[in-house]
């Protein structure tokens, strides 16, 4: 077990401290032909389950009128990094009731002041 | 052809650079002691009689079994088997160095045991209707026809012990080689539970 774990050790990454309920920015790198370049992705953090090198995070986003969600491996090398830009105050672990809401509904309330 | 011994240690998943996750079995793998060189002459073949997982206590061996050790001067081994390989002598030892990135093996190990188990477990029978008052529901049916040929068929596929056998997976491919480790990771599952012991061979 001690040796999965050293290969697994390999793979681990550190995205910093973010949250369900923030507001991120995910850079994706993103390959186009030859060609790789960063590509931002904004939303909301609905989710992370998991632990280890198999933990992921749901982030939520309206594109045109669209929702939109991508799930995101944390160790994945094609997450670049995450930027946090709002600190949300939630009661939940998983976000999942901001589906069915919209506009106004959706919204999540600002964490006041933050430990740091 | 190359071959090692190795334990199964268990499975995790990698990620390649472009994020792809692969599923991997880590097995650790010899090194593996040349216990003994088969030669056409002396045994009718030519082959490589390599041992994996040292006996540590003298009394575990069997008599005839560590006077074959002591004979050829090597410490004794749990697991003995024989590959045909060339270019070798007695106290060489095999390490997963001989296996590289990308290379094609096949690994032999024993399934894991899975008990007296029913035709649709064993011999994936289809089974019949649940409901509407089928009242047959995962027996194996008619096993064959009546006055011809009056008796069962040869290998009709019955009820009985399923697993605990042993089973070769081809065209599996190396992922990583951590030497320092003495580690493989092989792409997909493995035969067996974790700790079960296992034949690596390459394909070529």
């Amino acid at each position: 077990m001690n040796l999965i774990r050293a290969v697994e050790e390999g793979y681990k990454k550190d995205l910093g401290p973010f949250n369900v309920g923030d507001t991120v920015k995910v850079y994706v790198k993103v390959v186009e032909g030859d060609k790789e370049r960063i590509q931002p992705f904004q939303g909301t953090v609905i989710g992370r389950k998991g632990s280890g090198t198999r933990e992921s995070f749901s982030v939520r986003k309206i594109s045109f009128g669209v929702g939109v969600e991508r799930i995101f491996p944390v160790c994945s090398p094609i997450v670049d990094k995450v930027e946090v830009l709002k600190r949300g105050s939630v009661k939940r672990a998983k976000l999942y009731y901001l589906r069915g809401k919209k506009g106004k509904a959706a919204k999540i309330k600002e964490k006041e002041f933050s430990a740091d | 052809m190359t071959g090692i011994l190795g334990k199964k240690l268990g499975m995790t998943q990698i990620f390649d650079e472009t994020g792809k996750i692969f599923p991997v079995t880590v097995v650790e793998a010899g090194p593996c002691c040349v216990v003994q060189i088969k030669t056409r002459q002396n045994d009718g073949y030519e082959a490589v009689k390599v041992g994996f997982v040292e006996v540590k206590k003298e009394k575990k061996l069997s008599k005839p079994l560590a006077g074959i050790f002591k004979k050829v001067g090597t410490k004794p081994y749990k697991m003995l088997k024989e590959f045909p390989m060339g270019d070798l002598k007695v106290g060489d030892l095999l390490t997963v160095e001989r296996f590289s990135k990308g290379d094609i093996v096949a690994v032999t190990g024993v399934t894991k045991g899975k008990g007296f188990q029913g035709v649709i477990k064993r011999h994936h029978y289809a089974g019949g209707p649940a409901s509407h008052g089928s009242m047959f529901y995962r027996a194996p049916g008619s096993i064959g026809a009546s006055s011809f040929p009056s008796r069962v068929w040869k290998n009709k596929g019955l009820p009985g012990h399923m697993g605990s056998e042993q089973v070769t997976v081809r065209n599996l491919r190396v992922v990583e080689v951590k030497a320092e480790q003495n580690l493989l990771l092989i792409l997909g599952a493995v035969p067996g539970s974790p700790g079960s012991y296992l034949e690596i061979r390459k394909e070529n």
